[in-house]
């Protein structure tokens, strides 16, 4: 999310006391954008990355998640990661770079460079409190509700896979529910029969800092199975967190508006390769000034032939 | 409990849940009692009923823990039943290399061989909680014996030195289970406190002696 850069500090502070998605809605679109604060020291510019609080009090999603989980998850784990990012890039070609393009580079192709279980793990945590809410639960509604039942057959499908694949990833790691566009992206190929259909709902699950966005995927819901998460609260009983987390704190409503991003961002993707296709084409026609229509008289030849 | 076959004794055809050498409340206060009812009597536990039940009427069935283990590692490639049986032994192995006072330094060959192998106990120390702090995610880190050297090594999730034909003396479980309820997420003062107050350095020389004799390498043949 972009902040205004003068106002980036007081306005994290802001976002714990104004309902998320408003400020989403008006700032437009979350996530992808860096938010930073640069300090402007005597010799050097510097660009951290901060620490966004989840978009309601720690004590908010009590009694299902409590504050000390809160406190521990978000105030120790979360800041950790935030503080070692930083330490990390700083003084680097990462320095200048959003938290997404940190990403993707420091990921290289799964021959991970140090900072990417950092620079993941804070967009994980990021996209995880945004994930959830108090009183959240219940079912989807909308093109959601409709996209989930035309590519998992039905609502409580989707909901057992979901916590299926949360609760069968073995060690630390993510389940997520992702949009995957189908983009055959193969040089100077393109697709030859897209259709909305090709435009699916995945659920994936990960291991330790990976996201979808390394497979290109656009993430929509994510549930942290790392035992930091749910180990104070359900310590062994990680059936039962993700149990509460489906009935009792997912943010549907969160998981709708990035639905919708997603699809914005995949048509704009589109529209931007359909434009890319046809300036090669016109690149590629360049009509001669020779030419010129010739015309071929009939002649009185012709017509006795005829 | 299982044991590798000798003479015409038959390895039973399910694994137990071993308790650790020592009473739940021994290691306290350094590892709580709750911790260890958690971890031993849920997690570990866990582990050997799904182990029990995976294996039951294939023909892993009667082997061995560890020549189930190095079965279903496959090469890396793991079938179902690897993570269970590595916990298995990951957490009979951990219990043992802890007792209650524990920590200080090392005696005898096993000194030695630390000292020689890593220029100092100090830097040993220092290694083998840098391995400890590092591993992300689940895992574990360990002192193991290869081609007659100490060498530290950390794994992910439930692999261990077995699968890499090295031999196991120390380890450490970094899961987060391990140490959530006593140290939340102060990973590094669980590592400091195993290493002082912790570590069964008896334990470890047993391991090398065996080791050394060629034991471990017998039971492997």
């Amino acid at each position: 999310m972009e902040l205004p850069v003068a106002s980036a500090a007081t306005a994290s502070l802001q976002c714990s006391f104004l309902p998320r998605h408003g400020l989403l809605g008006a700032l437009g679109h979350a996530g992808r954008e860096r938010r930073c604060i640069k300090k402007v020291l005597p010799a050097k510019i510097t660009a951290k990355f901060e620490l966004k609080p989840p978009p309601y009090p720690l004590n908010a999603l009590e009694p299902v998640m409590s504050q000390e989980t809160l406190e521990y998850h978000w105030g120790k784990h979360h800041r950790a990661y935030v503080d070692n990012l930083n330490r990390q890039i700083e003084g680097t070609d990462l320095e200048e770079k959003s938290l997404e393009d940190i990403i993707d580079t420091s990921y290289n192709k799964g021959d991970i460079l140090p900072a990417f279980n950092n620079a993941a793990q804070v967009w994980n945590h990021d996209f995880f409190w945004e994930s959830i809410k108090p009183g959240g639960g219940g079912v989807p509604s909308g093109d959601l509700l409709r996209l989930i039942e035309r590519d998992f057959g039905s609502f409580p499908k989707f909901v057992d896979q979901f916590k299926k694949a949360a609760a069968t990833q073995f060690g630390s790691g993510w389940a997520w529910l992702a949009y995957k566009a189908n983009r055959l992206n193969v040089g100077n190929a393109i697709n030859p029969c897209p259709s909305e259909e090709d435009k699916k709902l995945v659920i994936v699950k990960s291991p330790n800092a990976v996201n979808p966005l390394i497979w290109d995927y656009h993430p929509l819901l994510a549930i942290d199975v790392w035992e930091h998460a749910y180990f104070l609260d359900f310590q062994i009983r990680r059936h039962e967190y993700i149990s509460m987390f489906m009935d009792k704190l997912v943010s549907w409503e969160a998981v709708s508006f990035k639905l919708e991003q997603a699809k914005a961002q995949v048509a704009e993707r589109e529209r931007e390769d359909e434009r890319k296709r046809r300036g090669e084409e016109e690149e590629t026609f360049t009509p001669s000034e020779a030419t010129t229509e010739e015309i071929y008289p009939v002649s009185d030849a012709d017509a006795d032939a005829l | 409990m299982d044991s590798s076959s000798t003479g015409s004794a038959k390895i039973p055809l399910k694994f137990e849940l071993k308790p650790p050498p020592y009473p739940l409340n021994a290691l306290e206060p350094v590892m709580s009692e709750r911790t260890l009812e958690f971890h031993w009597g849920k997690h570990h536990r866990t582990y050997v009923d799904n182990l029990n039940k995976q294996i039951s009427g294939t023909n892993l069935e009667g082997k061995s823990l560890e020549d189930v283990i190095v079965a279903s590692y496959n090469n890396g490639d793991t079938l179902p039943t690897f993570n269970n049986a590595a916990q298995v032994w990951n957490h009979d192995f951990f219990w043992e290399c802890m007792k209650p006072g524990g920590g200080g330094v090392p005696l005898g060959d096993l000194y030695h061989m630390i000292d020689r192998d890593f220029g100092s106990f100090q830097n040993f120390s220092d290694q083998f909680k840098k391995a400890a702090a590092t591993q992300f995610g689940s895992g574990w880190a360990w002192l193991i014996y290869e081609n007659e050297k100490l060498k530290i090594a950390q794994s992910p999730n439930a692999v261990n030195p077995l699968v890499w034909n090295t031999v196991p003396l120390l380890t450490i479980d970094v899961w987060e289970h391990a140490y959530y309820l006593d140290y939340q997420n102060r990973r590094p003062d669980y590592i400091s406190v195993f290493m002082d107050q912790l570590v069964s350095w008896d334990a470890v020389s047993s391991k090398l002696e065996q080791a050394k004799t060629g034991n471990i390498a017998e039971k492997h043949a």
